[in-house]
């Protein structure tokens, strides 16, 4: 049994590629003017993070890290200022939302009001998953009734050497 | 004059629409050929309305007549001679008009080019595509008519929006909308066939070449808009998960799984009730994208409507013909036969996953957009949904659906032998792998996960490669045999193959670019210079232009590479007198696949300026991709069966005589 360990491997690749995928993805971008950048390239680079999830409140869908808006720069500014004074990620961010409310996150926590938001696709993976192997479990039995039918059920069943010649005919055959 | 003869145009067309939504289906229906026969004419006689309107709005537009109260709110006697025609679609009532023209052209294309379908499905499509122009040409000339006159007519127009002054505009809303509203004959074709209670693999080959048609427009039009926002914008971003490109993307991702699922519907016959839901999906999706943009929902650079009778109308369309449409199906696809059993490891298996996750991604950048409107409509809290969610949802889907890809052509009909297929995979595999491991070398082992990135692009690129090698069969017929089979491979199995390697092109652009760019923000004086990649930019200082309605703030870089000039950019910052709106003009450089990008912020009273300066490696892929992805299309749409069509009824009578 080959497969279980190729599965897992598998799931794995997977896994890491999707966190390649989504922290590729958010783009870096940036309004941020000279004047603001801070000297420590690590304090910087976190602020940058941060900037990219936060929302320019007067913006049409612009993070403050994209946005030329004045709003958008006091926002960079504070965020910097609260970074230097020593704070976490999670407590500017927390700060932010005190302070402008959930509006200011372009990625929404998970909370009541967005279990929906959250859920829905995953769901809808899950269903159409389900969906699909209940309806391959009915092609199958379907199959084996026809065969039943036929005179081929199980017992009149082809020996494997034949079974092996017989789709190496059929599989040259899909191939052409 | 030559606006009320547009404006009666535009009524004939609504009226002789109201005659196609009525008479050919009830032939259809009937039976009654000369009833049928009314379709096409009328299909093309409407097209020549509709293109009447829209020539008289563009003539008002080019000779800019300032009674007219649109060219008065969206033109300026300076504008240049481009934008006065490419702004006639850059506003609520313009835009639309090229959306009722391009309808109205589909109708009439089938009308003209549809002689192999059997009369009663052709009459039934063009009357269901009647009903979708009928309700546009209504909400037209009920709540947005471009041709209302002004008095007394102002001496001078409002002006474009500063934005949409760009070739861009003359070129992404006309593809964009060819592609999305190109899903309306889609889906006419499917509620037609429910209509007629029959969906049979002829059908599927009607179908497809008309959806491959409209996906190759909207994918090029959605590379244009990127590659639009990305150079006008000014800070380098190509995709920002805006409501808008949402609004085109959803379409996009629904009619890439309509493609793929009625292959499977014309090869093996199954999916049939799948597909026909796929269709109406699709354009529904194009419908929910029109009305997001045009009701004026969402506040974006693209939402030019503001007016809450027009939001109403639309949303009426949209719930009566999504409403419709899904109550339709539900009464009539249980009459549809399934047929065409097959194992889950197949090609129709595999066709089926990437329909799967395909439509998955569809609802997760769909409720990623509505949400917000939802919650707000029916609690007032606001919440923002952004990139980081997108990322986060969408992303994960890309990742199996991509390590798939290669494994679906390779694949059987009806039971597949994966170990087999992977045994031909194992060259992929390898070269995906060499990829990787020469990325990390390259770059350091922090950017593993771009490493892995530039990894799955190469497996995406290598195993369309090889899917074609190992369609000519080198191996077992030789050289020479192999290359004439290579050439004499059908349009659609090179359209498969661009098609996929595309995807890979894009991905790797994305990977490149996020993992590997390069960005500097500072001040920069006239004589000094900075270095960016292998690139030293030397700064010239700021010079003053004026060009024919705006004024413009020009930086001049010269750029060396080991000490030699080898380009120049000219960045600007852009102020448009009429609408007093600034821009940014950035200047942009290609060096082979990469990119310099450079584009200036604020200017100071020294001479000197803020620069955004970037170097963005390999970032052409990203849109080269979707050109490959296009040109796949165009392959795959000059295969001879698609040109040669169905085989003739009269042969089918034939058969059934002997």
């Amino acid at each position: 049994m080959r497969k279980p360990s190729l599965l897992a491997g598998l799931r794995t690749l997977v896994a890491a590629l999707a966190v390649v995928l989504t922290t590729l993805a958010a783009a870096p971008a940036l309004a941020v003017a000279p004047d603001e950048v801070l000297g420590d390239p690590v304090l910087e680079q976190r602020a940058r993070d941060l900037s990219a999830e936060l929302r320019c409140m007067v913006c049409q869908n612009q993070s403050i890290d994209d946005s030329d808006a004045p709003l958008a720069k006091d926002l960079r500014v504070l965020v910097r200022e609260r970074l230097v004074a020593g704070d976490s990620d999670a407590q500017v961010i927390d700060f932010l939302v005190e302070r402008y409310g959930e509006f200011v996150l372009l990625k929404p926590r998970f909370s009541w009001n967005t279990v929906i938001l959250w859920s829905l696709a995953p769901l809808v993976l899950l269903g159409g998953g389900i969906v699909l192997a209940l309806a391959a479990r009915r092609r199958a039995r379907d199959t084996a009734l026809r065969a039943e039918e036929a005179g081929t059920a199980p017992g009149t069943r082809l020996d494997p050497g034949e079974q092996a010649e017989l789709d190496r005919i059929l599989g040259a055959d899909a191939e052409r | 004059m030559i606006i009320e003869l547009g404006h009666f145009a535009l009524i004939l067309a609504f009226v002789l629409a109201l005659v196609q939504c009525v008479v050919p289906v009830w032939g259809a229906v009937s039976g009654d050929r000369r009833l049928m026969a009314v379709a096409p004419p009328v299909a093309g006689m409407q097209f020549l309305l509709v293109g009447i309107a829209f020539a008289a709005l563009s003539h008002a537009y080019v000779t800019s007549d300032f009674s007219v109260l649109n060219v008065v709110e969206n033109s300026h006697s300076a504008k240049p001679d481009l934008y006065k025609i490419t702004g006639v679609w850059g506003n609520h009532e313009g835009s639309l008009l090229l959306w009722v023209l391009i309808l109205a052209l589909f109708g009439a294309l089938v009308a003209a080019f549809g002689r192999n379908i059997p009369a009663d499905l052709r009459a039934a499509t063009l009357g269901v595509q009647g009903w979708v122009t009928a309700a546009f040409l209504l909400f037209m000339l009920a709540t947005s008519n471009p041709f209302l006159r002004v008095s007394p007519a102002p001496m001078e127009g409002n002006d474009l929006n500063p934005i949409l002054q760009d070739v861009g505009l003359a070129i992404h809303p006309p593809l964009l909308y060819i592609g999305y509203v190109g899903f309306s004959i889609v889906f006419s074709f499917a509620i037609a066939a429910l209509l007629l209670g029959r969906v049979d693999a002829a059908w599927a080959r009607w179908v497809r070449p008309w959806t491959l048609l409209a996906w190759m427009f909207l994918t090029l039009g959605i590379a244009m808009g990127s590659y639009w926002a990305y150079y006008e914008l000014g800070w380098g971003g190509y995709w920002f998960w805006d409501p808008v490109e949402n609004a085109s993307f959803m379409p996009w991702l629904a009619g890439t799984a309509l493609l793929h699922s009625a292959i499977v519907m014309e090869k093996r016959g199954a999916l049939k009730v799948w597909t026909v839901l796929l269709a109406i999906l699709t354009f529904s999706l194009s419908l929910l994208g029109t009305f997001l943009v045009r009701s004026g929902v969402l506040t974006s650079v693209h939402a030019f409507a503001t007016d809450p009778l027009r939001g109403t109308f639309i949303l009426g369309i949209l719930v009566a013909f999504i409403g419709g449409s899904l109550a339709l199906y539900a009464w009539r696809a249980p009459l549809l036969k399934q047929g065409g059993l097959f194992a889950p490891v197949s090609r129709e298996g595999a066709l089926v996953l990437n329909n799967l996750l395909l439509t998955v991604a569809a609802v997760s950048v769909l409720v990623g957009t509505l949400y917000p409107l939802a919650l707000e409509a029916l609690t007032d809290e606001k919440i923002s949904v952004g990139p980081p969610f997108f990322n986060l949802t969408f992303g994960p889907l890309m990742v199996p659906l991509l390590i798939a890809m290669p494994f679906g052509p390779l694949l059987a009909w009806k039971r597949g032998d994966l170990a087999a297929v992977s045994q031909r995979l194992y060259a992929v595999l390898g070269l995906a792998l060499a990829a990787t491991l020469v990325t990390a070398w390259a770059q350091g082992t922090e950017k593993i996960l771009a490493a892995l990135g530039v990894g799955l692009a190469a497996w995406v690129i290598c195993g369309a490669v090889a899917e074609i090698l190992s369609r000519a069969r080198f191996r077992d017929v030789g050289l020479s045999t192999g290359l004439s089979r290579l050439y004499g491979l059908p349009g659609s199995a090179w359209g498969t193959a661009l098609g996929h390697a595309g995807i890979g092109i894009t991905l790797l652009g994305i990977v490149a670019v996020s993992a590997f760019e390069e960005e500097k923000v500072l001040t920069i004086r006239p004589g000094e210079s900075v270095e960016i990649g292998d690139y030293r930019l030397a700064f010239g200082g700021l010079a003053r232009r004026t060009g024919p309605n705006y004024i413009d703030d020009v930086g001049h870089f010269d750029i060396y590479r080991g000490g030699a000039k080898v380009a120049e950019a000219d960045p600007a910052k852009r102020l448009y007198t009429a609408r007093r709106m600034p821009t940014t003009e950035a200047g942009i450089v290609t060096f082979g696949l990469s990119q310099i990008y450079v584009s200036i912020g604020e200017v100071h009273a020294d001479g000197g300026a803020d620069i955004r300066l970037y170097h963005k490696p390999l970032v052409t892929l990203i849109w080269l991709g979707c050109l490959v992805m296009g040109g796949g299309a165009v392959v795959s749409l000059f295969d001879r069966r698609l040109r040669v069509g169905a085989p003739k009824p009269a042969r089918r009578q034939l058969a059934a005589a002997e």
